[in-house]
């Protein structure tokens, strides 16, 4: 059989493919250049001011660290408090929720024994708590809802996590993520909600799976989780990346 | 310790308003270029900052108006009659305005807005420690009404700064005397052409 002959051999084109190579080094160069002019002034344009009130994030996270009891409760209400309709709130539209992915289930990882990931009836199967807390946003508004799950030191207990690591993680199958100190994730208010008020969680406010945590403003309250992490290398967030402080305590 | 003070008050609200538009709770909302901070985080991070500074000054300037008598012998409010006659000699225009010393109208003023200060930072702490600090977010009544309150005091230290700002355009010699130390005047009340 006779080979045919190519039309272009590579050494034909072997030109245009470098100055193709040339401008896609050049592009993530320009890229990476840019990506880091925006992390660096997400809280002011001035480079100097910038870092200076980064610093003083990382004071104020010290700061709500050290004003954190981790037996002080959030206050808890009456079922006739609860804010209806309940406001929606995420980083996209109310039209852009994701719907649970097929075979869901919760990955866990980092410092745990068990690295078994969990299905919801699993979930459901551990000691379940419910409250009645006051959601507080960063923006300012806030509303009461009522959330029941499992608690999220039983939990961590149950995988065999090292209580002693510094950062729970949380990635979320919205690309959401957010992660907070080992101190709050042992609070008793802390749950893995699977319920929001009596009735299994819908996608907007969260399904399957949404972390609960009234001590801390509501963005740390991931909805839609797939992953959870524990670790000693700070995970930052979403929010947090941009330029909320990290601990966002209540 | 005033102009400490004043600059730490002056970034507190002017970032207040950045976190303020993010979710007015009155039917306007404060135009960008007023305000402290490009977003909401940005503005949480001035006015987290801008608090160490007023608090930590805050607390200079208290002990030093407790301890060296300042409160007692320059702040403290006289009674409303003298506040009354001053008031009228303001109107007119004829209010005696000596350096070194605060007549009734002022004691008032001072003394309302070092106690609206000092409200708006306690409020403050109310709303952002709504769980830790539960006790003092229920003294004001929980974390919404603490909220509103702490707007209210931003609104009575604009309404104070306002007047004050005009009353330094109206006597200027008092802005030199706090750059410059010049010697208090002697009492010239009952004088003739006193102003």
């Amino acid at each position: 059989m006779n080979r045919k002959r190519v039309a272009v051999t590579a050494d034909d084109i072997a030109p245009e493919v470098t100055q193709l190579h040339r401008r896609g080094f050049l592009k993530r160069i320009l890229s990476l250049g840019s990506l880091t002019l925006l992390t660096g002034c997400d809280l002011s344009t001035h480079s100097g001011v910038d870092a200076g009130l980064w610093a003083m994030l990382r004071f104020n996270d010290r700061v709500q660290a050290a004003l954190f009891s981790p037996s002080r409760l959030a206050e808890t209400y009456p079922a006739s408090a609860i804010t209806r309709p309940f406001r929606f709130n995420a980083y996209y539209p109310e039209w852009q929720v994701r719907s649970v992915p097929a075979h869901w289930c919760l990955d866990v990882s980092g410092s745990v024994s068990d690295k078994t990931s969990w299905t919801l009836e699993q979930l459901l199967a551990l000691p379940q708590e419910s409250q009645i807390t006051r959601h507080i946003c960063i923006e300012g508004w806030s509303q009461i809802g009522q959330w029941s799950g499992v608690p999220l030191h039983v939990f961590l207990r149950r995988i065999g996590a090292d209580l002693r690591a510094r950062y729970v993680a949380f990635k979320c199958f919205d690309s959401y993520s957010t992660s907070i100190d080992m101190a709050s994730a042992l609070h008793p208010q802390t749950i893995l909600a699977v319920d929001f008020e009596r009735a299994p969680l819908t996608p907007e406010w969260g399904a399957p799976l949404r972390l609960r945590i009234p001590t801390k403003l509501g963005f740390k309250s991931a909805k839609n989780l797939q992953a959870i992490e524990v670790t000693n290398t700070y995970p930052g967030g979403y929010w947090e990346d941009k330029g909320y402080d990290w601990f966002s305590g209540s | 310790m005033h102009w400490i003070g004043a600059t730490a008050v002056i970034c507190m609200i002017l970032s207040g308003w950045t976190i303020y538009d993010a979710s007015p709770s009155l039917p306007f909302t404060f135009p960008p270029w007023m305000t402290l901070g490009s977003w909401l985080a940005a503005g949480i991070a001035w006015h987290l900052s801008a608090m160490w500074v007023l608090f930590a000054d805050g607390v200079a300037y208290l002990s030093y108006g407790v301890l060296f008598g300042h409160f007692r012998r320059d702040i403290r409010p006289v009674g409303p009659k003298a506040v009354l006659r001053n008031l009228g000699e303001a109107v007119r225009l004829r209010l005696d305005h000596r350096l070194g010393h605060y007549n009734a109208v002022q004691r008032l003023l001072y003394t309302g807005v070092i106690v609206v200060i000092c409200l708006s930072v306690v409020t403050g702490f109310a709303i952002w420690k709504p769980v830790q600090l539960g006790w003092l977010t229920a003294l004001f009544g929980g974390y919404p009404m603490a909220r509103h309150i702490h707007l209210a005091m931003m609104a009575l230290i604009v309404g104070f700064l306002v007047i004050h700002l005009v009353l330094v355009a109206l006597y200027p010699r008092t802005l030199i005397s706090m750059l410059v130390p010049l010697q208090a005047e002697p009492d010239r009340h009952g004088e003739e052409g006193a102003r």
